[in-house]
Order: structure tokens, then sequence, then C-alpha cells
């Protein structure tokens, strides 16, 4: 499976080598848990354990909520009450499944800008980039249509601005919107449509994880330095790499169990921190929340939709070359999808041969301003519209796209790199020097 | 040594504006609840006085139609015992669904009932309103005192209640009464306790300000029943968290000693 040279599993009993002619399963899990990994991986690489096990956490939590719990526009909000107060456990259900659902954004977001910042989009892995980024888009889906099925009041309104988002298509717009919801406003139809495909789509994410690792398993790992794993020999790859199991099972375990521990002080002391207090009353379409703000992992590209205002020159313009037909409405729309797009292109649109970002000057502050960039528009999506924060988005959701269209292209040309360890063994002996160095260095 | 400049930044930022915002919200004042913080608990005596309130004050236009009354004797609830609890359903009428009941049919309520849901008075149900506003935000809408002074919907609700300035006016035929804690300032709801509204049992303090505490903490056990068992739960959770987490940083730092030659 893997392009690195590493040892094959040898079926020794007889009924290894009767299972193994038969369906190589063995083979495959032994390939897949002793996977060489670079032995130089830092802490930024316990992400996608994280993602893994939150995951199963919430297709396990979800399915026994989906046990109690009733789609229906008149009983949902009380189906969520009566699994907080009659159901065993279901409070602890329940505030593991929503916060949950921000532990995986937040091990996600880290786990983008590490690739970001270490090059792990380029050059071969931009499959591996890519379907990462499918599996994004089918989060955000799978948690936005998730936040409606409480039938709370920021749920009903949350649905309708998002599925308004659609509604702004010029033309298929309304059409479209209407087959979202499955009638002209949110009812009864889309709550059940959006249960449904809050079960079906975590079961595409799974499939979609298998894909990401099958290809990052099929390039190798990136690693701090960008470096390549030797690949001439058996021996060499030993110097560079370490196998999977135990080496980083053990240090994964041991960062998801530090995360979690903080991740479960969030969820036993402080469950609804991170939730809407809105989200307590019941839906009602007669009144609307005094603002609707969707969940903190949906920020930043709020911010992205609203920046672009009527007065915005960009969108005038645009607006006057197309005849009206890209008003602003539909410019923020194209903006906020188009700002996860460039991040999908990313592989093509960084021109630089160096692969990480630790061996190049200049990119390290432009990605320092981006991750601050992220966090400033995350803070303007939630406050509303008003005072600074129209402006605030607009240079955030400015340099969001200057980062990717501009500064990346052109970076690759201008920069002058760092020097970069040969191999990953020189670049891990400097941080931990073999014994006999230090010997003969001290003498 | 950045982390510390960061954070002393941090700390005078939002010392600075929290008082700004302050001023340009709805004021809530921070009470002292005994269930605030991980050790809190809520106490059985309080809850009990906050039901009287409720049910001898806001109980004529406000339902409470997702506790049940057998729930008034759960572990970490008001601790009633279960003939007080009957009595107690007694005093509400609920409907008759039972079979050869006409429709509209009434019948006194028996502990498996919930509490009747009142919408005569267009008054809202107050089951989860203790969840269901926040009495803090700040600074700058970050959230960030939240996390030391909670979401802050009781302390919302006894700021309400008593937050009335005494002031009335007429808008589109309804009375609006002026209150500093309300969104806007003015709300349509009078003025619903009085000194000494309500008479205790035990003798306990009968004020507005006292009173006004002990229903908020009720509506608090309202909306969070399993508040202490969550809490002890935490405790348990957490703690296997540490132990697991200490055990697995030792087995991590043993097995990459010799690779990262340190032993």
């Amino acid at each position: 499976m893997s392009g690195i040279p590493h040892d094959h599993y040898e079926p020794k009993t007889g009924f290894e080598k009767w299972l193994h002619e038969r369906l190589p399963i063995v083979s495959l899990l032994y390939t897949t848990m002793t996977i060489p990994t670079p032995k130089n991986l830092n802490w930024m690489w316990i992400w996608g354990v994280v993602l893994a096990f939150t995951l199963v956490l919430q297709i396990i939590t979800g399915v026994v909520l989906a046990m109690h719990y009733t789609p229906n526009a008149q009983m949902a909000f009380d189906s969520v009450e009566f699994i907080m107060r009659d159901v065993n456990a279901g409070w602890a259900l329940r505030y593991l499944h929503a916060n949950g659902a921000s532990l995986f954004f937040l091990a996600v977001y880290m786990h983008i800008f590490r690739g970001l910042y270490y090059g792990s989009y380029k050059s071969p892995r931009e499959v591996t980039w890519i379907v990462g980024m499918l599996i994004y888009f089918v989060m955000m889906a799978t948690g936005f249509m998730g936040y409606v099925l409480p039938w709370g009041n920021m749920s009903f309104w949350g649905a309708t601005v998002i599925t308004g988002l659609f509604g702004a298509i010029p033309g298929i717009g309304d059409t479209l919107q209407t087959f979202l919801l499955g009638g002209p406003a949110v009812d009864n139809a889309t709550l059940n449509r959006f249960f449904s495909l809050h079960y079906l789509l975590p079961f595409i994410l799974a499939a979609l994880v298998v894909v990401h690792i099958w290809a990052f398993h099929t390039t190798g790992n990136n690693n701090p330095t960008g470096v390549e794993v030797r690949r001439g020999s058996k021996a060499e790859v030993k110097k560079d790499t370490l196998p999977f199991w135990p080496y980083f099972v053990v240090k994964d375990l041991f960062a998801l169990s530090a995360i979690l521990t903080v991740f479960f002080v969030i969820v036993y002391f402080m469950p609804n921190y991170l939730g809407e207090p809105v989200n307590y009353t019941r839906a009602n379409a007669l009144s609307t929340p005094s603002e609707i703000i969707p969940e903190w992992y949906f920020l930043p590209f709020y911010a992205i939709l609203r920046a672009f205002t009527s007065d915005v020159w960009v969108v005038q313009i645009s607006s006057f070359l197309t005849g009206g037909i890209v008003d602003a409405k539909f410019f923020g729309v194209i903006a906020m999808f188009g700002s996860l797009v460039v991040v999908v292109l990313v592989p093509w649109l960084d021109t630089s041969s160096v692969r990480s970002g630790r061996y190049r000057p200049s990119f390290r502050w432009w990605f320092a301003l981006l991750v601050l960039d992220f966090i400033v528009l995350m803070w303007a999506g939630s406050q509303p519209p008003a005072g600074m924060v129209p402006a605030i988005s607009l240079i955030g959701a400015t340099y969001w796209f200057g980062y990717f269209l501009v500064i990346l292209p052109l970076l690759g040309v201008m920069e002058k790199p760092d020097p970069r360890p040969a191999t990953i063994e020189e670049d891990f002996d400097a941080h931990y020097p073999p014994k006999d160095a230090t010997a003969s260095a001290a003498e | 040594m950045i982390k510390h400049t960061i954070l002393a930044a941090l700390v005078a930022f939002s010392f600075s504006t929290s008082v700004v915002v302050a001023e340009e919200h709805a004021r809530v004042e921070d009470f002292q609840f005994s269930f605030e913080g991980p050790f809190g608990k809520f106490d059985p005596n309080q809850l009990q006085r906050g039901l009287q309130v409720y049910a001898e004050v806001c109980s004529a236009c406000h339902g409470l139609n997702l506790v049940a009354f057998r729930n008034l004797g759960d572990p970490g609830s008001p601790q009633m015992a279960p003939d007080q609890i009957k009595a107690f359903a007694k005093m509400f009428d609920v409907a008759d669904t039972s079979d050869g009941a006409e429709p509209g049919d009434i019948r006194s309520a028996i502990p498996a009932d919930n509490f009747p849901s009142v919408t005569s008075a267009g008054a809202p149900d107050l089951s989860l309103m203790a969840k269901a506003r926040a009495g803090f935000h700040g600074p700058m809408g970050s959230g960030l005192n939240q996390l030391f002074k909670g979401m802050g919907g009781p302390e919302y609700i006894a700021s309400l209640l008593t937050g009335f300035t005494g002031e009335e006016k007429e808008q589109a035929g309804t009375t609006l009464y002026g209150n500093t804690a309300f969104p806007g300032g003015w709300l349509s709801m009078p003025p619903p306790l009085e000194d000494g509204a309500v008479d205790f049992r035990n003798g306990n303090k009968n004020d507005v300000r006292a009173m006004s505490q002990d229903v908020a903490a009720f509506l608090m056990w309202t909306a969070e029943p399993k508040m202490m068992i969550r809490k002890k739960t935490g405790f348990l959770v957490v703690a296997f968290m540490i132990l697991l987490t200490t055990l697995l940083y030792l087995s991590n730092k043993k097995l990459w000693a010799s690779v990262k030659r340190k032993d």
C-alpha cells in the first residue's frame, strides 16, 4: 500500500495462511499499523487521531440520541428535553454530542492550519488535501443540520438564513431553496430531511476518512521539515522513520487523553458555554432573535459572507458589469464559498518548491497573519454588523483572498528560502544529538 | 515571557472594556448562588422556597410544562417527600385525558403529571428560562467573562425581578414597566413581587431581593435538573482522565527515551 519500502506481513500459522489466501485483512491491518512514520513529527501531528476519535464519539452518541429523538416540528424540542430529563444519562449524551461538534471543528482547524504551514498539500499529497477538504465540507453540512435538530429558535432562524444563501443564486435560487427546504419555508419537511441527512452524512464522512488515510499512506506522511523520507532501501527508511505502532499510537493517545480532559471539563462543568441561550427557546417563525449568530466554527465564513455589502466598490463593479445579476447578496455567497474554494486550490496556488514553512522566512509572517485573520474574522462574525465591524470584516476577507490568490503565488517566486536539512535523520539528530556525537563534542 | 505579556494585555483589555459593555447593555447583577462553580450545589431549602414563590406568584401567568411533579423528589432537586409531592400536585389542575373524559374536563394533578402550561396571559413558559437567557456576554461580546461568572441566566432572572424602576408608560394600549435588566428597559410584566408577598414556613427572609434569588435558583433547577449528577460525574471523569493522561505521558516518555537518546 505504501510507496515507502517496509516489512510485509508473513502469515505464520495454518489459519493465518488459510485466511490470507482468501482475505488479506490481517496484512492490511499490519501494513496500516506499522507504516513507517517520520520520526520527527511534532505535536501538531496529533489532530488526525483526535479527529478520528471524535468522529467515532459523534457517531456513537448520535446513534443513541437518535433512538430517543423525534424529528417532528411539534415534538422535536420536547423530545430533546425528554432526553435531558428522563433518558438515562441522556443529558451526558446530548452534551457530549453538542460539545463534540466543537471539539471536531477545533481539531479540524488545527489540522488544516498544520497542513497549510508545513505545506502538507504540496505534491504528491494534493489528493489527500482535496479529500480532506471534502471531509471538512461534509462536516460543515452535518454540523449545520445537526444544529437545526433541537428545533430551538436559533436552529430555526439559522436554517432560514443558511438555506437563504442558496436562494440568492440568480435564476434557480428560489426553486433550489424550496427544494432544499421541502416547502416555501423552514418547517416540518425541512426538519425531517435534515435529520435524515444528519444521520447519513457521517457515514459518507467516515468513507472519505478511509480514502484520506489511504491517500497519505500511499505518499507517506509529511513532516515538519517537508523533506521526504529516503526510499532507497529499508535500511535508509529505518533511519528516517519509526513504525506507527507503538511510537505514534502511544504519543497520539497521550495527546488525545490530554485534550479529552479539557473537553470533559467543558462537557461536565460548562456544557452550555459554547451554545446560544436563545436555542433553549422553541422555534418560532414569528419571533426573530435579535441577532442570528451561527456556531463559533462557522463565524469566519459568516463574516466573509456579510463583508461584501452593496457599498463595497468590487460589489458595485460586479453588479454593474453583470447588469445587476451579481448583487451584494449573491456576491457575499460567492465570496463565502470562494473563500473555501481557494483553500481547496492551494496546492496549485502555492508556487514555492519548499514544502515546510519552517524554511520560508517571509512566508512564516504571512502565515501568522492568516491565523490572526481567521481569529479576527471569527470575532467579526459574532458581532452585530455595525460600527467598525463591517470594515474589519472586509479587511479580513480581503486578506484571506489576498493570501491565497496573490501572496502564495508571488512568494514562491520572490522568497529566498533558508537552508534545509538533507534528511529527516539530520533534523532529528540536531534535536536529539547521538550519544557518541555529544561525547566527542565534549572532549 | 511573550505569553505573559499577551496574557497581561488580554486581562487589561477585558477589565477596561467590561465597564463600557456593562453600561451599554441592560444591567445584570452578579448574584452569588450556591450552585455556581464546579463545587456548587443546589440548596434544597432554597429550591423549596423558590418553588413556593413560583406556586404562589409566578404560576398565575407562567407555565412550567417541562417539569413533572415527581421531579420534585429527585436527587439534586427540592427533595420533597413523596407524600408532600402528592399533596402539592393536588393543588394544580390538569386536563383530564382518561377514558370517558370529555374534552375540556380537568382533574387535579398527580406526581406523574407535568406542571400545567399556562398560556392565558401570553407569558412565556419558565421551564428553561434560566438557560434561555444569558446574563453576561463581555468583553466585546467574546463571552470571556461567562467563563468566570457562568452564563448568568439565574442572575438575569433575579436582576429582572429586582430591577423594576417603578416607572410606567402606555404604548399601543399596553402598560409597560421600567426595568433595568430587561433589554430595551421596558417590559409588559408588572412588578410581580413585593416585600412579604410570600410567607416562608421557617421564617426565611421574604423581601423582594431574597425571594427573587430563591425563585431564580428554583428556575435554574427546572432548567437543568441534572446539574448535581452532572458535576459529580464530571469529577470522576476528569479525575480518571488526569490519571490516564499521566500514565500515557509516562508510557510515551519511556517508549521514546531510547529513540531520543535520553536513557
